[in-house]
């Protein structure tokens, strides 16, 4: 195993993401595509950081984005609740009001 | 008493305050306020009269002078009052008359609407002539005789629901303002030269030099102008006979006694400035006054027009008298004028009274029906007629004596002598005409004649006194060469600087102290020439031309003499002939006037019709004035409006073109503004798509560019 295979792993992770990020219209499939980036970049810290780097620090960085990613989760899910209940969907094609 | 003198102005013109404002409250309308007061003026001035007469010298001057205008303690200007023999027999006279008048009018004017109004002019005129007989310098008379003039102006108008009224007070008004704009540039060249007022500092600076040659003589000349207009000398003649539009005692105080005399004692005044030449034109103006307006009293029918022009005939008399050297005897006729005319106006007033009508052709015969009237009437009308033992005799004898003297000594003077002989003639006979066609013969409107009726005695008390005061014994007594008028009133000398002569100052003694001097009497005057010229009789008449004759007092004296005789034997022999002419022609009808009228109808209607001056006036001055000021109306319409209406144009366009401006270019710059931000913005607002993938496109395709640049 070399640092390359696994960046090239993280970068595939990460085309993944993005490409459901722009294609999917569905918001909770957008949600999942942002966790995949989200694992892509913890790939990276920490392929980089057990490569690199004496310290842990980017394992410890991993930890705090799969927190980050949880609350984020957290916070869009209600998010998408509430605006379920007042569009009756959840398509982010159709939330477009602060289109200029 | 003299020491009281200056407080005698000052009653009237509380009575006028009064009047004016509270009269028409005041029981009976307040007319015994003003009769009150001016009863009170009379009898200081006869008291005044009295001290002075008592103290019977030539000399008699009080003057007492006050600060007037004080700056930082400096006096700039004393003013004050001058009471010498002439300013007390103006006292009684003006006081008098305007007394008199007073009481004939609480008859006269009974029942007036404005009768209040009435008298508090009469006081305020009182005020002002009373006033212009003290001043004691020109600024002051000026200043009076501005007062008389409105007072003049306010009594003429006094029914101004009258349109005949309303303007004859403006003309007479207007036609004075031309005299007294003469007598302004006189003032003013005097005190441009001399640097002072008063008359005594005025003859003080011309005897020493300061005015002298022509300006003195235009001086003298531009002060008579004043003269000319006040007593309506010709060419400003043509206010007086129309001011008798006024009430009856008005024209009998102001139009006859008094105020129009004010031009002659003006003249008296002033005396000792004017020089040869001015006195030169002083004596033809009067010639040509007293000339022109006897012939046109022969041919007026209306009773109160033959008065005037009988008035504004005397008034020539006087200062044709003054003019050749008579100051005696000009201020002496004056003085009896003021009475016998002031008669003869309250006795027309009375015949008016009585028949309410003022056309002689309707009268006749009322002789009977108003006999005080006739008899003072015909005293006066004596008077005037220049009949001895009458006051008129005495004074149009001496000026006709002082006339041939001049002319004696000057033959080619002698026409004004010949001209006053003949006018004295055609006094006496105008008069009578007059006095016939009132009071003799049969009624000639038998309605106006029954209804007419004695005037009550508060109108004819007045009468009587005045007729008294109209015979001859007043001023001089038959026994004696020299009456007292003659002896107080002597004239001043000259102060002009003739032929480079040492001058002889008029009474130089006196003192202006510039401390209050109220009271302060002033000795008399050594006063050279006059004190021995005084030895001599009729000392007035002497020396019309003084520088020239010099000695020889005696055949001065023999001159002076052959001419008093003359003088007196032509002016009885052409008053008798003027008096049976009139009667032959009125009364016993030897022949008919109006053959005699028809036989020179153009003349007949040149006197009808006074000479055409109205007319020539009219088409003249009057015209010429219209003409002149709608010239300026064009001027004013066309060039000075143009010159408005073309900065307004001016300023339309340059507004234009400032506006032009402000529209297109600062607000195109402002909207421009507007215009970009809002083009750019709606162009900007089609990135803001509202769609999460396209951002995400932008943000992903960014960062690759970004990584590719790092890149390569």
């Amino acid at each position: 195993m070399t640092l390359d295979k696994l960046l090239v792993v993280a970068a595939a992770l990460f085309c993944c993401g993005l490409y459901i990020v722009m294609t999917r219209r569905n918001a909770v499939a957008v949600l999942m595509g942002v966790e995949l980036i989200l694992n892509a970049t913890n790939l990276n810290f920490v392929a980089f950081s057990h490569y690199l780097s004496r310290v842990m620090g980017g394992q410890i960085f991993a930890v705090f984005v799969i927190v980050l990613a949880a609350a984020e989760a957290a916070v869009a899910l209600a998010i998408f609740l509430r605006m379920f209940a007042t569009t009756g969907t959840v398509e982010v094609d159709l939330a477009d009001r602060m289109r200029g | 008493m003299i020491r009281y003198a200056h407080l005698i102005p000052f009653l009237p013109l509380l009575s006028f305050f009064i009047n004016i404002a509270v009269g028409k409250r005041l029981p009976r309308k307040g007319d015994w306020l003003s009769l009150a007061t001016i009863g009170t003026t009379l009898a200081m001035s006869i008291g005044i009269f009295y001290e002075v007469f008592s103290a019977y010298d030539p000399n008699f001057r009080y003057h007492a002078v006050v600060p007037w205008l004080t700056v930082a303690d400096r006096a700039l200007y004393n003013t004050g009052i001058l009471v010498d023999n002439l300013t007390a027999v103006m006292l009684v006279v003006v006081s008098g008359v305007s007394f008199l008048v007073h009481l004939f009018s609480v008859g006269y004017m009974h029942g007036d609407p404005r009768y209040n109004r009435f008298f508090a002019y009469l006081s305020i005129f009182s005020f002002s002539m009373l006033g212009l007989v003290l001043a004691e310098s020109l600024l002051f008379i000026y200043i009076f005789w501005e007062l008389v003039g409105l007072s003049s102006y306010l009594l003429i108008g006094f029914w101004f629901e009258k349109k005949s009224a309303a303007d004859a007070c403006k003309k007479a008004f207007i036609v004075n303002r031309v005299g007294d704009f003469g007598f302004l540039i006189g003032i003013l060249i005097i005190y441009a030269t001399c640097g002072v007022l008063g008359y005594d500092e005025v003859f003080r600076a011309i005897g020493e030099g300061k005015l002298s040659g022509t300006l003195l003589t235009l001086a003298g000349i531009a002060v008579f102008c004043g003269a000319v207009g006040k007593s309506a000398q010709f060419p400003l003649h043509v206010w007086l006979p129309d001011a008798m539009e006024g009430p009856t005692p008005v024209s009998a105080l102001i139009h006859a006694a008094t105020m129009v005399a004010a031009g002659v004692y003006l003249v008296g005044r002033v005396y000792p400035i004017f020089t040869p030449d001015a006195f030169l034109v002083i004596a033809y103006i009067g010639l040509i006054t007293l000339f022109l307006a006897a012939t046109i009293a022969l041919t007026q029918n209306d009773i109160k027009k033959v008065l005037a022009y009988s008035t504004t005939s005397q008034l020539g008399f006087m200062i044709m008298g003054l003019g050749v050297g008579g100051y005696t005897a000009g201020l002496a006729h004056l003085a009896t004028h003021a009475a016998f005319k002031a008669c003869l106006f309250l006795g027309s007033g009375s015949v008016i009274h009585a028949v309410h009508s003022q056309d002689i052709r309707e009268m006749g015969g009322l002789r009977k029906k108003m006999p005080i009237t006739f008899w003072t009437f015909l005293i006066a009308t004596l008077a005037i007629a220049g009949v001895p033992g009458f006051s008129g005799f005495f004074s149009k004898d001496m000026i006709l004596a002082a006339a041939l003297e001049f002319g004696m000594r000057q033959p080619q003077h002698l026409i004004i002598f010949f001209g006053a002989l003949l006018t004295a003639g055609m006094t006496a006979f105008y008069m009578f005409r007059m006095v016939i066609m009132t009071f003799f013969g049969k009624p000639k409107d038998h309605h106006k004649y029954d209804h007419a009726h004695e005037s009550p005695p508060n109108m004819w008390v007045p009468l009587v006194i005045l007729a008294t005061l109209s015979f001859s014994f007043w001023f001089k007594s038959p026994f004696v060469e020299k009456g007292w008028f003659q002896t107080l009133v002597q004239k001043p000398a000259t102060v002009a600087n003739l032929a480079k002569a040492p001058a002889v100052a008029h009474a130089p003694a006196v003192e202006h102290a510039p401390a209050p001097a109220m009271g302060h009497k002033t000795a008399p005057a050594p006063h050279g020439e006059a004190v021995k010229e005084s030895g001599h009789g009729a000392a007035e008449s002497r020396g019309a031309a003084p520088a020239a004759h010099g000695g020889d007092a005696e055949h001065d004296a023999h001159i002076a003499h052959t001419a008093h005789s003359y003088a007196m034997y032509s002016s009885v022999a052409v008053g008798t002939l003027g008096i049976a002419l009139a009667f032959g022609v009125y009364l016993f009808g030897w022949v008919n006037p109006e053959r005699v009228a028809n036989s020179v109808k153009p003349l007949y209607d040149f006197l009808l019709n006074k000479w055409y001056f109205d007319e020539l006036y009219e088409a003249t001055v009057i015209s010429g004035s219209k003409a002149f000021s709608r010239g300026l109306a064009w001027f004013d319409l066309t060039v000075v409006d143009g010159l408005v209406n073309l900065a307004a144009r001016l300023g339309i366009f340059l507004s234009w073109l400032v506006g032009i401006f402000d529209n297109k270019v600062v607000d195109g710059a402002v909207d421009g503004v507007a215009n970009v931000t809002i083009a750019s913005g709606s162009a900007l607002r089609r990135l803001q798509t509202g769609k999460l993938y396209h951002y995400v496109f932008v943000l992903a395709g960014g960062a690759l560019i970004i990584f590719l640049i790092k890149a390569f």
